[in-house]
């Protein structure tokens, strides 16, 4: 039985919206932290950046409300049309589009600009969860599992040669998604073995890994054929290709990492990895963030006390690097507690999107929690000096428009979903 | 779900490492890249003489510097009229500027005096971009007593490190007065924290202010110093090498300290310094940086006898009655040789103390020594009661003045003869010529000249010291303010000082005789031996004299010490009465003597033994 709601707010969930506003403003009053300093100390003039930024948020609560005012069925039924519009969008990229920091990724419209990719992001999800909402499909399929990855990797590819490669692997995470609608282990532990693999080569050297790895397979094997009794004798063709397949990939790994990466890719493996340390030149964003947060201590040096943050020190520190701000003026205390923030806004993602009744917004929920924990996994890890730079915001946090009304739809239509399950059968 | 939590804890486990465990404290914080620490520097302390002339100030340099990015558009041309400088010039010192950094300051024009600075310096305002700072140099108005007043230096890399208050570059006392009065001289710097941005820019004070401190104000000294008779004592000195120590002997301040030959104060000052500094100290030969007023060590001669007269008479071994004689010299062994002569021509005649010294006879103070070591039972003991006895005029160690620079000098004692003589077998005839300032005593003319202040004050003197007031507040330091007394009774000084004056009035200075002053003094002149290709060679003697007046309620005590200046009557006893006769009176009677000192100039001598073969 279905009872027309027109209150709009009915059912949403109000931990997600205390946890978004929490996220929303203090990511400003950091923008406000970072931005400020040196020039005009004016909270709503908009010329600054904090200015623009509180403009942003004000106008993300009005796509919250239409997105909350359109009925949940609507969404479904007009997946396909946004997929084919996003990607066109990034398509359009390549004739109108604007170059900023040598990506081609931006709309300009004078006195803004929109990147088109953060909207993609929420296409791609709801295409998907579109895709595997039909109840005959079956991931266990290789044609279904091709029309998945298709759909992940169309945008991703296109994003990729704006050049954005940051937010390329963003699309990583859907993965997890597909994990959890049953696609086959081995996907993702392959994909993740071969990651490990690639960055053990480049650390350790070709003839290190590949003997280390042949013995632990033929170790691994001889246990399978003595203590399981799994015969190896009729199997040796598969045998043989898995050795050869893995000398084949160790051995491109080189080749990989000189020819296909661009020496900036190169620079900040070489620097994660310790083989080379450089604090002026590549090395000089890493360097300076984890310098900042050091700088904070336990409980920080104050809001708006923070002199590397006047200092400008770290460049982009109001947008991807916005946490080592809250690094060194909240301390360990506010840095870990937005960690646990997050971790705990996405975890009630998670938690939501299991208690949904259709596929459709089930599917949609875990992408978003993909993305988002991709998104502060990454950033967060760059910043503190754990993974190398790879230029993607911090949810909620990071200055600009386009992030934030990107990450304030993906939530938002999952809020209405959830709101809306009650009337669904 | 897992994969979340994992995320979760070692997000925060870094986090923990980073902000905890490797933090950085507040003192780390100002010294973090983003703060910048600048110092304000209080003006050096001024120098005044006795008398209230002014002996060191303070000059203004000024260095104009540029922030290229800052520069609007200004006149041009009438910026490079109030400079004097040509348009090309001008371009050509922007473009260096912005190529080293368009952000940061760069100098555009250095070193520019206060006239060359005056024109520029109102219309300053109208050039953005252009700033000026000011530096201070030391500057000496009388180019005189360079040794006394010293000079300031950068600091070193080592210094700085040693010494936390200073840093590379600052600026340092290095010798005189500037070095030993240098925490009252510089006052204390204080200390300004800026936020700087990641260009390095200063972009405001570092948390308003809250770290910062206040200079405090360097204290200006006034010296014991008469400069004019200081500069009076460098003119007289002119041509010769040696030193002049002036004292109050009821003060123990020091009026004059004349090194010769010197330099100008203020040319190791400024741009010029580097190659001044290389210049005086590394002339071996005229060695203007040798203070010779307090480092040049010499056997004193005659001028000793007074106080080996009056250890004779404390011991009780003669009294001011007691007579000797003299043979034309003294025989102290049984040998020939043993012989040391006299030429007092008072010979075979009985010879009081007075006579003694009035007339230098060295048989007199042989014997006088050798009864004072006889009457101990051993020579050891002897030599360390006469030891003791001398010592205590200030002679042998560092006499405790206030500036960076000295001598022991020497006297010897029962330890030193010991090493000297296997066994411990010698007598009071091996050391006999002590008694008359030979053998193995070394004095500094700082020290003769307080041996006389002490015998001045019949049995006492203060320590001698430079300073006299810390910003007109007279010192009390009781190092300089409480008398030290000698270890001889004053009943004992009379004889002693008769005979001082008796050379004035019959002895070896009857010539510089003053009808208004009655002078003490005792002419001294000390054998000059030089080792040259292997071979002692004798040069001209150094001619010593040392005098006090006058001789009731001592006014003046003074040490003259010429190199190479032959008897001391020719050089050291005129320069000696002169600087009396200025210095009380004022003025100069004996014109015809003051005319001969400053004709009188030693260098061929000089050049004689420079260039001296056997």
């Amino acid at each position: 039985m279905r009872k027309k709601q027109n209150n709009i707010f009915f059912g949403i969930d109000p931990t997600l919206i205390v946890l978004y506003l929490v996220l929303v403003f203090f990511g400003w009053m950091n923008i406000y932290a970072a931005s400020s300093g040196e020039n005009s100390l004016e909270m709503f003039d908009f010329e600054t950046r904090h200015g623009k930024q509180m403009l942003w948020i004000l106008m993300s609560f009005g796509w919250i409300l239409l997105l909350l005012f359109f009925d949940a069925k609507t969404y479904e039924k007009f997946a396909s049309l946004l997929y084919v519009f996003s990607l066109l969008s990034l398509m359009g990229l390549f004739v109108f589009g604007k170059k900023i920091n040598g990506a081609t990724s931006w709309y300009d419209f004078g006195n803004f600009s929109l990147q088109p990719s953060e909207f993609a992001k929420f296409a791609t999800a709801i295409a998907l969860a579109k895709l595997l909402n039909d109840r005959q499909y079956d991931l266990k399929l290789v044609k279904n599992q091709i029309k998945a990855f298709v759909i992940i990797l169309l945008p991703a590819l296109l994003i990729s040669v704006q050049p954005d490669p940051g937010s390329a692997l963003v699309y990583c995470s859907f993965l997890f998604v597909l994990h959890r609608e049953g696609l086959p282990i081995p996907f993702i532990s392959i994909g993740m073995t071969a990651v490990v693999l690639f960055l053990l080569t480049l650390a350790f050297g070709f003839q290190t890994v590949l003997l280390g790895t042949y013995i632990l397979l033929t170790l691994f094997l001889s246990y399978l054929s003595y203590h399981k009794k799994i015969s190896l004798k009729f199997r040796w063709r598969k045998i043989a290709g898995i050795y050869a397949i893995l000398g084949l990939f160790l051995f491109s790994v080189n080749s990989i990492y000189n020819d296909v990466f661009e020496q900036r890719h190169r620079d900040r493996f070489n620097i994660l990895l310790g083989k080379t340390t450089d604090t002026k030149g590549v090395g000089y964003n890493t360097n300076q963030s984890v310098l900042t947060v050091k700088s904070g201590g336990f409980s920080g040096k104050g809001y708006l006390q923070g002199d590397r943050t006047q200092g400008k020190f770290v460049p982009e520190q109001d947008t991807d690097y916005i946490f080592s701000t809250v690094g060194e003026e909240w301390g360990f205390v506010g840095a870990g507690l937005l960690v646990v923030v997050f971790a705990v806004f996405v975890l009630r993602i998670i938690y939501l999107a299991e208690r949904q009744k259709t596929t459709f917004s089930r599917v949609y929920g875990y992408g978003i929690a993909a993305v988002f924990f991709f998104h502060y996994f990454i950033n967060i890890g760059m910043v503190i000096g754990l993974f190398p730079t790879i230029g993607i915001p911090l949810p909620f946090l990071s200055y600009g428009g386009s992030s934030l009304w990107g990450f304030t739809i993906l939530l938002f239509l999952f809020v209405k979903l959830d709101a809306s399950r009650s009337f669904e059968l | 779900m897992f994969f979340i939590l994992l995320t979760t804890f070692v997000f925060l486990g870094k986090l923990f490492f980073l902000q905890v465990v490797e933090t950085s404290n507040q003192n780390e914080v100002l010294k973090s890249s983003a703060v910048k620490k600048v110092f304000d520097y209080p003006e050096r302390g001024y120098v005044f003489d006795r008398k209230g002339a002014l002996l060191v100030t303070n000059k203004k340099s000024y260095t104009l510097k540029i922030i290229p990015d800052e520069v609007q558009s200004i006149d041009t041309l009438e910026f490079c009229q109030l400079l004097g400088i040509d348009k090309a010039s001008f371009i050509k010192r922007y473009e260096k500027a912005k190529r080293w950094s368009p952000r940061l300051p760069s100098v555009f024009l250095a070193n520019l005096s206060k006239e060359d600075f005056a024109p520029l310096q109102e219309k300053l305002y109208k050039y953005p971009g252009f700033y000026v700072e000011k530096k201070s140099l030391r500057y000496y108005p009388i180019k005189s007593a360079a040794n006394v007043l010293g000079y300031v230096n950068e600091v070193n890399d080592e210094t700085a490190r040693k010494n936390p208050y200073y840093q590379a570059g600052e600026q340092i006392g290095t010798t005189g007065v500037e070095k030993q009065y240098e925490t009252l001289l510089r006052g204390k710097k204080g200390s300004k924290y800026l936020q700087r941005n990641r260009f390095n820019k200063i972009i405001g004070s570092f948390k308003e202010g809250l770290f910062d401190t206040l200079p405090v104000a360097g204290k200006d000294l006034t010296l014991t110093l008469d400069i004019e008779l200081q500069q009076y004592g460098e003119t007289l000195m002119t041509g010769k090498r040696g030193g002049i120590v002036v004292l109050e002997p009821s003060s123990g301040e020091i009026l004059s300290l004349v090194t010769m030959p010197t330099y100008n104060p203020n040319l190791m000052v400024g741009r010029l310094r580097s190659k001044y500094a290389s210049l005086f100290f590394n002339d071996r030969i005229e060695k203007p940086m040798f203070d010779r007023s307090l480092l040049a060590q010499y056997a004193p001669g005659s001028p000793f006898k007074m106080v080996q007269g009056l250890v004779a008479l404390q011991e009780k071994v003669i009294h001011p009655n007691n007579t000797f004689y003299c043979h034309k010299g003294y025989q102290y062994g049984s040998k020939k040789k043993d012989f040391m002569a006299c030429h007092c021509d008072r010979y075979n005649r009985p010879i009081k103390i007075r006579e003694g010294i009035a007339k230098s006879c060295n048989s007199f103070f042989a014997n006088a020594y050798r009864k004072t070591i006889e009457k101990y039972p051993n020579a050891q003991e002897g030599m360390n009661a006469w030891s003791k006895h001398v010592q205590s005029f200030g002679l042998g160690n560092y006499l405790g003045y206030d500036l960076p620079q000295g001598k022991k000098g020497l006297i010897p004692d029962a330890a030193f003869y010991n090493r000297w003589y296997p066994n411990n077998r010698w007598r009071a005839t091996y050391t006999i010529s002590n008694a008359i300032g030979q053998g193995q005593i070394l004095t500094t003319p700082i020290q003769l000249a307080n041996m006389t202040a002490a015998i001045a004050n019949r049995g006492h003197f203060y320590t001698p010291h430079i300073l006299k007031k810390i910003d007109d507040k007279a010192i009390d330091d009781p190092a300089f303010t409480e008398a030290r007394y000698t270890s001889i009774d004053s009943e004992h000084f009379e004889p002693v000082i008769e005979g001082m004056h008796d050379v004035y009035k019959t002895g070896t200075a009857k010539h510089l005789r003053l009808a208004s002053i009655e002078i003490c003094g005792k002419t001294g002149t000390a054998e000059n031996f030089r080792r040259v290709n292997g071979q002692k060679i004798q040069f001209e003697d150094h001619s010593i004299f040392v005098a006090f007046a006058p001789k009731k309620n001592p006014k003046i005590a003074l040490a003259v010490y010429i190199e190479n200046g032959g008897f001391g009557s020719n050089i050291a006893a005129p320069i000696a009465s002169l600087m009396i006769e200025k210095y009380l009176t004022g003025k100069t009677t004996q014109k015809r003597w003051e005319q001969k000192m400053l004709q009188t100039d030693l260098s061929e001598t000089y050049n004689r033994q420079l260039n001296a073969h056997p």
